[in-house]
């Protein structure tokens, strides 16, 4: 029999302290009653001697110090799991949303998980093709690894990581793949337009749902990223399916953690968010990752939004040194209406080198991918100088750099919602944009890919500019007559 | 550390808060003896003591654990096991051996788990090298065991005994038999090949010596520009995604040195199985064998407990000085310093002190400036005229990422490292979004060794090897300058001569500096060819000053064929470098038809 305590003593935020408990655990799960016979669940935070510090997921709205009863529950808070849980919808604690979303567990999982043993991790090297060109062709997704987006406020982040969520594969290969979605403290509407999008391509059936919506108890968010990542890890890991979790919005999830810190008076770091931010942000994005010997896969999409759309706030700044690259957004480019407006230069996958080249995207991959870089950053560089000193002060081949990034965002990062590119396609993209450059400027790329490919795309373009020049040329022709 | 079942049952929990335990009745025990928490046993580390209350930093996971619970003593600081078979071996901070916890509990790391850092069953070779009569002291060899093909793992006397050699055996031993027994003058001692040393104590030696060779890392921008020197100390500060993993596992993979330490501190577990997969395939370019005969790693990730990652650089540190004293070149990367730092900033945090710069503790400077001050150039332990043996000299690098927030070089961490070190690699963001790798920047780093490794270079490179490094240094600064005229007025307002200074920087820039890593060439290129290459370069700019004198066209320089074979220069074999000499010809010839024309 559990026993119950009504030695609460003091109330503060989302903290409470009771005293003349026996033997509470740190960790452990606590249930609270409250007067009206309601219950909430909190956690211990700190125990000491006879007293324990627990935090209230739910909030502390009514609870009073008299008649509000306390049990401790002897175990950490835990996720029912079982194969069903592919299209439930569940609270950010873990608990079913609606009578429909019950389960009968198979078994239950402590929410806070393990380290995977660095030992036991296998490389991921397996291409994701998500039919986006700036993210399969600049900043390859593999299987297993954890790539953030790092966006603002009023940028599209959403649409861009259903557009992942829909047309993710792996070439040549038809596996159990499912998705567990992770609504952290965003709106109704936003969840709503995943869901909805789930619903339009059927991938509902195969995605869990762990929703803590703005209007929920904002504690709650600690748990919930934790919850998502504890379906998933039992998806990929004993089931052997390829999992993509999609956490969105983390700066919610730090804003909580720091809500929590404040409340304990702890010495707070960088703007306020507690020293071990790095550590507790790590115990949530290490757990993606590719298992030795196990089919499954994790692969992780945090999102978050950076506030005032800066790099060095330390969300995205901690985020970036844990996660395997990061795709960055920019405000700039939203407003020119490219779209995804995703900022090329300082985006970055890490694990790309491995999962490129002959075999898995092209063999020419690494090689065009350099060359596109270098000239786009230098078509940039060449479009701020222009903008000090004026076009004239450019050389022609400058001009033919600041043309290339024009038209790199306009055709290469741009593209439609639902347009879905073959990675062929997204290559063969990047070689018809290089082709406006003579041969000597691809310092980047070697000889043997400049012979198959520049070669071919320079000819097709010389081609059709032979074309246009008949056509303008033709024009001029007409012009003179009616002149004449 | 060894779990035994006669440790003493003394403490009683009073208090947990995350990864610190506070116990009661705990008088006797010293600060930083080692304690085990709970039934679980959860290993732990006494960090404060008040009073009959100690204050514990546990090493592993704390949920569950509550009041009342006991706590046992070992009296016995925080120690790693020296002994055959740690190379290549991966250990976790304090040193539990992550393959054997694999193979034993599975995929993820649980409680509790106790295992020996060394294998206790398998049987090593040795051959001694003394006799039976022969006088050793500290530090000399007793023999050795051929660890792996690389590594002559040489068994020494441990410090603090000496005497008369009573006994030595040949022949094959685990590493816990007797194989030397040495009379000393209180009475004979057993010698076997595992050898306990606490961490926090630096192994002692006979005395430091002012570093004087150069760790070559197969870096152009390292060895060219700013080199280290063996037993020397360097720092890699950036911001995420400029290249200080890369950076660290470059020099790890072709840096001269005979024994790489490789701590994971509190970075990727990705990053570390990166490591563990690539090293057994990459060969060494000095004896062909694969580089992870020569590796040891310890990887404390980041989601791994934050305690063990505080001691983990200290365990990899300890490793390497024992590899040290016998006489080896070592070198170890630390990645990332501030992961460490940020560990003992939550410790203290939770003890309640009272916080100094950015919430770290006051003592940050001091713990940082300790640790590498363990590197050094060492006159090692040994009983010199006693045995008749050598004089050994040992040299431990250490090269310490840091990773301060949003690249902000202010940082306490960044600045503490600072005041001791003598290398700094500056990581700069904007060149690596130009894709300009590695990423460090020419006019902010420094180094500090160039006067004490000069000789040694011009005695085995070339005697105009930092002649060079001096005129390429120049250009690249007048390039600083001149673009930010260029900048204002435009390239035509320069004079062909600065003209021909941009030219000349933009070709050490990307025909020297820039280095591609994951080319299967270029990632490791030896000092001559480094030599050779700049050598040409600055060859080019010389002859096309004194063309453009004799009325050459700028333009026409800078549309030179031969550019294209220097920059090509990067990816010829280390077999062929006969090849770059030619390109000299080539610019002649090329030149002379320049006038003509």
């Amino acid at each position: 029999m559990l026993k119950e305590y009504r030695g609460v003593s003091n109330i503060t935020g989302p903290l409470m302290l009771i005293e003349g408990v026996e033997g509470a655990k740190y960790e452990e799960l606590v249930e609270i009653i409250l007067p009206d016979g309601s219950k909430r669940k909190g956690r211990v935070l700190e125990v000491e001697r006879d007293k324990a510090l627990v935090q209230v997921f739910e909030g502390t709205t009514g609870v009073d110090i008299d008649k509000t009863r306390v049990r401790f529950l002897g175990r950490g808070i835990e996720m029912y799991l079982s194969p069903d849980i592919l299209g439930k919808v569940f609270t950010g604690l873990g608990t079913p949303r609606t009578e429909n979303d019950k389960i009968i567990p198979e078994k239950r999982l402590d929410i806070n998980g393990a380290p995977i043993n660095p030992y036991a991790r296998d490389y991921p090297t397996e291409f994701i093709q998500t039919g986006i060109s700036a993210i399969d062709g600049l900043n390859t997704l593999v299987r297993g690894q954890k790539l953030p987006i790092f966006s603002g406020s009023g940028l599209p982040h959403n649409r861009i990581a259903a557009q992942i969520a829909r047309q993710s594969t792996v070439l040549g290969e038809k596996e159990a793949f499912a998705v567990v979605f992770v609504a952290i403290g965003i709106t109704f509407e936003e969840a709503e337009y995943f869901i909805s999008d789930f619903r339009k391509t059927g991938a509902i059936e195969r995605a869990v749902l762990i929703l803590n919506l703005a209007d929920d108890p904002a504690i709650e968010r600690i748990a919930t990223p934790r919850v998502g990542l504890t379906c998933a890890e039992y998806l990929a890991f004993e089931k052997d399916m390829h999992v993509l979790v999609i956490l969105t919005d983390m700066t919610n999830y730090c804003e909580a953690l720091k809500e929590v810190s404040a409340a304990r008076k702890e010495v707070p770091g960088r703007r306020g968010y507690p020293g071990y931010l790095y550590t507790d942000l790590a115990t949530i994005y290490e757990r993606a990752g590719r298992i030795k010997g196990k089919k499954g896969s994790i692969t992780l999409i945090p999102v978050l939004t950076m506030p005032e759309d800066d790099k060095t706030h330390p969300i995205p700044d901690l985020t970036g040194y844990i996660t395997e690259g990061q795709i960055i957004l920019s405000r700039s480019l939203y407003k020119k209406k490219v779209s995804p407006p995703i900022d090329v230069l300082p985006s970055l996958s890490r694990l790309k080198d491995k999962g490129i080249g002959k075999g898995k995207t092209r063999e020419d991959h690494a090689d065009l991918f350099n060359q596109l870089y270098a000239a786009y950053a230098r078509g940039k560089e060449v479009q701020e100088l222009s903008a000090i000193l004026g076009e004239a002060a450019l050389t022609e081949m400058d001009k033919l750099y600041s043309r290339f990034a024009e038209e790199f965002e306009a055709r290469y990062v741009s593209q439609g919602e639902y347009e879905n590119r073959s990675i062929e396609n997204t290559l063969d993209l990047g070689w018809k944009l290089l082709s406006m450059f003579p041969r000597e400027e691809l310092k980047r790329v070697r000889d043997e890919y400049l012979d198959k490919y520049w070669t071919k795309f320079r000819r097709e373009r010389e081609e059709i500019e032979e074309e246009k020049g008949k056509v303008v040329a033709g024009g001029e022709y007409v012009m003179e007559r009616e002149g004449v | 550390m060894e779990i035994r079942d006669d440790m003493e049952k003394k403490g009683r929990i009073v208090k947990v808060a995350g990864p610190l335990v506070v116990a009661e009745n705990m008088t006797g025990s010293k600060m930083f003896d080692v304690v085990y928490v709970s039934e679980k046993r959860l290993m732990g580390e006494i960090i404060e003591l008040k009073g009959d209350l100690a204050s514990i930093q546990v090493y592993e996971e704390t949920g569950g654990i509550g009041v009342g619970e006991p706590v046992y003593l070992t009296r016995k600081p925080l120690t790693v096991e020296l002994g055959p078979g740690i190379i290549e071996s991966i250990y976790d901070g304090i040193q539990r051996p992550l393959n054997i916890i694999y193979e034993k509990v599975g995929d993820f790391i649980t409680r509790g788990v106790h295992l020996p850092a060394l294998d206790r069953e398998k049987k090593w070779e040795f051959e001694p090298l003394v006799q039976k009569g022969d006088i050793v002291a500290p530090g000399d060899y007793l023999g050795f065991v051929q660890e792996t093909t690389l590594i002559k793992h040489y068994i020494m006397v441990p410090p603090g005994i000496s005497g008369k050699v009573k006994d030595i055996r040949k022949g094959n031993f685990t590493v816990e038999e007797v194989v030397a027994v040495i009379e000393t003058q209180h009475g004979d001692t057993e010698i076997s090949m595992i050898q306990r040393w606490p961490v926090r104590t630096p192994r002692p030696y006979v005395e430091k010596l002012a570093p004087n060779t150069s760790l070559f890392t197969g870096q152009r921008v390292i060895d060219m520009f700013f080199p280290i020197a063996k037993g020397g100390t360097a720092c890699v500060p950036g911001p995420f995604g400029s290249g200080k993993t890369v950076i660290q596992h470059q020099l790890a993979k072709w840096a001269d040195a005979e024994v790489i330490v490789y701590i994971g501190c509190g970075e990727r577990g990705n990053e570390m199985t990166d490591v563990l997969l690539e090293f057994p395939e990459l060969v060494d370019p000095k004896s062909g064998e694969p580089l992870m005969k020569r590796t040891i790693l310890i990887a404390n990730t980041s989601n791994m407990p934050v305690a063990a990652r505080e001691a983990s650089v200290y365990t990899g540190v300890t490793i390497g000085e024992y590899f040290r004293d016998m006489g080896y070149s070592v070198a170890i990367m630390a990645d990332s310093t501030s992961r460490w730092a940020e560990a003992m900033r939550e410790i203290s945090g939770r003890l309640e002190e009272m916080p100094g710069e950015e919430g770290y503790p006051a003592y940050l400077g001091a713990r940082i400036a300790s640790f590498y001050e363990r590197a050094g150039l060492v006159k090692c332990l040994s009983g010199k005229n006693l045995s008749g043996q050598n004089d050994r000299i040992g040299a431990l690098s250490i090269i310490g990422a840091v990773s301060p927030p949003g690249g902000d070089l202010s940082d306490p961490v960044v600045q503490a490292t600072l005041r001791v070190v003598k290398v700094f690699w500056s990581l700069e963001d904007q060149l690596a979004y130009r894709r300009h790798f590695p990423a460090i920047s020419w006019l902010n780093s420094y180094s500090l060794y160039i006067e004490n490794i000069s000789e040694y270079v011009k005695k085995n490179v070339a005697t105009d090897y930092f002649d060079l490094q001096t005129e390429a240094m120049r250009i690249l600064e007048e390039e600083a300058e001149l673009e930010e005229i260029v900048r204002l007025v435009g390239i035509d307002a320069l004079s062909s001569q600065d003209r021909l200074t941009l030219l000349a920087a933009r070709m050490i820039r990307e025909d020297f500096l820039h280095q591609n890593a994951f080319h299967e060439v270029d990632t490791y290129s030896s000092v001559e060819k480094q030599y050779k290459m700049i050598n040409t370069i600055i060859y080019f700019y010389n002859k096309a000053r004194d063309y453009l004198q004799l009325g050459a066209d700028i333009k026409a320089i800078e549309n030179m064929k031969v550019r294209d074979r220097i920059a090509r220069m990067k990816y010829v074999p280390q077999s062929e470098l006969n090849r770059i000499d030619d390109i000299k010809k080539e610019i002649d010839t090329e030149m002379s038809s320049l006038i003509e024309e």
